[in-house]
């Protein structure tokens, strides 16, 4: 939080975990998201972030992930290794 | 900000099929991230954490997270809870309801654990409507609001969560919001410290069921109607008629189970000197 330099963060949306509500879309206050032709959230001008957080506390579906930025670094698709065949309940 | 989203991945049961069952924009995914903030910033043990939970939308809250969990019958998690609580002090008992499980099939035992005053943290997730059955009317439906059972707008008076376990007696009883995420963390933190009954009701916004019927185009606008009719306890002037957030009651009673300790410990004590 105490860095409110622009441009120091990656943003990382989980495809497989994100259903689309909008709710970073709408309310991340420097437009940083936007929803894709898929209905996922996608970060689009990732260098204007703040590092504010409200995305990451207001995710239901725990789908993105701030972390500071290292030039070439690629996101991980998923949080904590591929899916397994889960149980259904 | 960095590892917000990893520590909540920590807590949860991978072997589950996620993302998780919660319809789109649903707020009961913002409060179980809250709620597994709340426990790592005490620092508590895995092990040491009891999450009970009814039947229900947040009902599948206890399905997905890594602590010792229990999926009860409907409205009857307090009960549950109670017993886990008596037999076994130790434990950090947090008993996940919604507002039909807490308010009406089990508004019984939650007055009832309110005037016992035993240990439990109840969170009480209020979306107004019973989601998982089809958009039935709730307890906690606001006058006026159409439902999938009252389309013309219901007649009844909703239930004050605050107001009723403050009367029958709880020690700490807060209001949050999914929206106001942060002001939500500090208050399951509070509670969960708490001696004795705690309540927060967490209000959640049910986008599928009670947005659709009362003219809501989505997720969104239930979260801009949150911001908008939320007021801070603190700032609130009379007659506002804004719903008020924050911490309503902060009492310091002994909890049942410290008074059944004390009791305990008398009894022995006078055996003893026979």
């Amino acid at each position: 939080m105490a860095n409110k330099k622009k441009g120091q963060t990656q943003v990382c949306v989980y495809p497989d975990w994100c259903k689309g509500c909008g709710i970073c879309v709408a309310f991340c206050p420097s437009k940083v998201l936007e929803l894709s032709a898929l209905g996922k959230a996608e970060p689009v001008r990732e260098e204007d972030c703040i590092n504010c957080g409200f995305c990451e506390l207001h995710c239901p579906d725990f789908a993105i992930s701030i972390r500071p930025r290292e030039i070439g670094a690629a996101c991980p698709t998923f949080p904590s290794g591929p899916p397994s065949n889960g149980e259904a309940c | 900000m960095a590892d917000v989203t990893q520590l909540i991945h920590d807590y949860l049961r991978h072997n589950k099929k996620f993302p998780h069952v919660f319809c789109p924009g649903c707020g009961h995914g913002i409060v179980l991230g809250s709620l597994i903030r709340s426990v790592h910033a005490l620092q508590l043990p895995k092990d040491d954490v009891v999450i009970v939970a009814g039947i229900g939308c947040s009902g599948r809250m206890a399905v997905y997270v890594d602590f010792n969990t229990v999926h009860t019958t409907h409205g009857r998690a307090l009960t549950f809870a109670t017993g886990i609580k008596m037999a076994n002090p130790r434990l950090k008992v947090i008993c996940v309801m919604g507002d039909g499980d807490a308010l009406s099939i089990g508004g019984n035992h939650l007055i009832h654990a309110a005037r016992r005053n035993i240990g439990i943290t109840a969170l009480v997730l209020n979306n107004m409507i019973y989601g998982m059955t089809g958009g039935q009317c709730s307890p906690a439906t606001p006058q006026g609001n159409n439902t999938m059972t009252t389309p013309n707008g219901s007649l009844e008076q909703p239930f004050d969560t605050v107001e009723l376990v403050s009367a029958a007696g709880a020690n700490y009883v807060a209001r949050g919001t999914s929206f106001h995420a942060q002001q939500l963390d500090r208050l399951i933190t509070d509670a969960i410290q708490h001696p004795g009954f705690s309540v927060v009701e967490a209000l959640s916004p049910c986008p599928t069921q009670y947005g659709r019927k009362n003219k809501f185009k989505g997720a969104v606008p239930m979260y801009e109607w949150l911001k908008k009719n939320t007021v801070k306890l603190e700032n609130r002037k009379e007659n506002d008629p804004r719903i008020p957030v924050g911490v309503f009651r902060n009492l310091d009673r002994p909890g049942l189970e410290e008074r059944y300790a004390d009791l305990k410990a008398q009894i022995r004590a006078k055996g003893q000197g026979r």
